[in-house]
């Protein structure tokens, strides 16, 4: 047992996405998303300052009718999000537009749902994505699945981001955001067994000090927690014990 | 009343806009001597002002800022990240769960509930956007406000001493911290959440506005 005992259900997956090596392999990814989730839709899209655009999801013929029909330009989502980095519940949108009442009916006719969340991602020199979630239900489920998986669904937009980042063709790699001795040290504490409040003590450093170094640490190594986060440390070698 | 304003949303409030970039000239230049860019008309605004931040405002009855603190997330630039690593034991701090408080500021006279207002203001923003921590850089002045307003942030790392102490610190929001923050604010939980809604749900100011 020890630290992967209570590693949650998308764990499995972002270890797919980490291994995934090419653009390709994220569309598989998106829909094994949608089934852990629980949810009708997983829709990534991104758009960099050269405008040039990627996506993928599980709209499927909606993704098509959607670009046909030019939909970019009066998607309350979009306008919502754009350039913007919280999380956005579609009912918070304006859709009291006669084009955006329109566009609202025919995705729901088209199976898109009646709910959804977007969470905007600031990219490195422009960069800018969304990921968004929909769903058919009523607004006190669809409340209630935002709020418990919030955190959750930030993270795993972020990581999506990356790999696309990463996958993106002609971009030269970025070596790895290497984690700062203070970084590995904390790790490494955790690893051999040592709880938060005694790892903080034994670097002389506060608990809420050591919860923000461990967070740090589980973004630059793409894990949903921090047994996950450990794991990969040491899996990488970035931390020996 | 508690405005949220991205920056790219400032132009649709120019007097509460210039305003604030003044009120913080006045704070930063003039009083703190931060050595700041100051333009001709008398507005600070620093590169972070470019990133599309968001503004919390606390907007006064006759339209002007009385205090104010910009917010961003740490994913992408930030002044702790690009200036302060020193004082954070060389750690980049990086989290979408994580954002960046600076620029906190307080119109000369602002009331003392301002303040307070602003941090719960920031409460607001943590539990509705799944941020966990806000990090921010403040100085010698700021602790005192901080702990008269209930709200003292953990100090990860600090320079200088005395008035010249520049310090990097964060805050995490219990409730218990949202209720001493409320009630030195003297503004009840319902009417700040109020207040985030009026900025962040457009179907409830269209709904407003249809009334």
């Amino acid at each position: 047992m020890g630290f992967m005992a209570n590693v949650p259900r998308l764990d499995g997956l972002i270890e797919r996405l980490e291994s995934a090596d090419a653009l390709d392999d994220l569309q598989g990814i998106i829909e094994e998303l949608r089934d852990d989730l629980g949810v009708d839709h997983v829709v990534y899209h991104w758009v960099n300052s050269n405008g040039q655009q990627y996506g993928c999801g599980t709209y499927g013929d909606w993704a098509v009718r959607y670009a046909e029909k030019g939909y970019l330009r009066i998607d309350p989502v979009v306008q919502g999000c754009f350039q913007r980095f919280h999380p956005v519940d579609w009912k918070r949108l304006d859709w009291s537009g006669k084009a955006a009442r329109a566009f609202l009916r025919d995705a729901i006719e088209h199976g898109v749902g009646n709910q959804g969340f977007s969470i905007p991602i600031r990219g490195p020199n422009g960069q800018f994505a969304l990921f968004t979630l929909s769903h058919n239900c009523d607004d006190d489920t669809w409340e209630a699945f935002t709020e418990d998986n919030r955190r959750d669904l930030i993270l795993v937009a972020h990581y999506f981001n990356q790999k696309a980042l990463e996958l993106e063709p002609g971009r030269t790699p970025e070596a790895a955001q290497p984690l700062s001795p203070r970084e590995i040290e904390a790790m490494t504490l955790l690893a051999v067994g040592y709880n938060r409040a005694q790892a903080a003590d034994t670097l002389s450093i506060s608990e809420h000090t050591l919860r923000v170094y461990v967070e740090s640490a589980r973004f630059k190594l793409g894990a949903m927690n921090t047994t996950h986060a450990v794991a990969r440390a040491l899996s990488r070698g970035l931390i020996v014990v | 009343m508690i405005r949220y304003i991205y920056g790219s949303d400032l132009h649709r409030f120019p007097t509460l806009a210039a305003s604030m970039f003044r009120d913080r000239a006045d704070q930063f230049k003039t009083r703190l001597g931060w050595e700041v860019e100051v333009d001709v008309s008398g507005e600070e605004r620093d590169q972070y002002d470019d990133e599309n931040p968001l503004y919390v405002i606390w907007e006064e009855p006759d339209g002007r800022h009385g205090g104010s603190m910009r917010l961003l997330p740490t994913v992408g630039r930030t002044m702790v990240n690009d200036h302060f690593v020193h004082l954070t034991d060389g750690v980049r701090i990086q989290s979408p769960l994580i954002w960046e408080c600076t620029r906190f500021c307080l119109a000369r006279g602002a009331r003392p509930g301002v303040a307070a207002a602003l941090m719960l203001a920031g409460g607001e923003v943590m539990r509705s956007f799944g941020v966990a921590h806000y990090v921010g850089v403040f100085d010698a002045r700021m602790v005192r406000i901080y702990r008269r307003i209930g709200s003292c942030p953990e100090i990860l790392g600090q320079q200088g001493e005395g008035r010249d102490m520049v310090a990097v610190g964060l805050w995490e929001f219990t409730p218990e911290a949202q209720a001493r923050v409320a009630s030195s604010a003297g503004i009840t939980p319902e009417l700040s959440r109020a207040w985030f809604e009026l900025s962040f749900n457009r179907a409830a100011q269209v709904a407003e506005v249809a009334a």
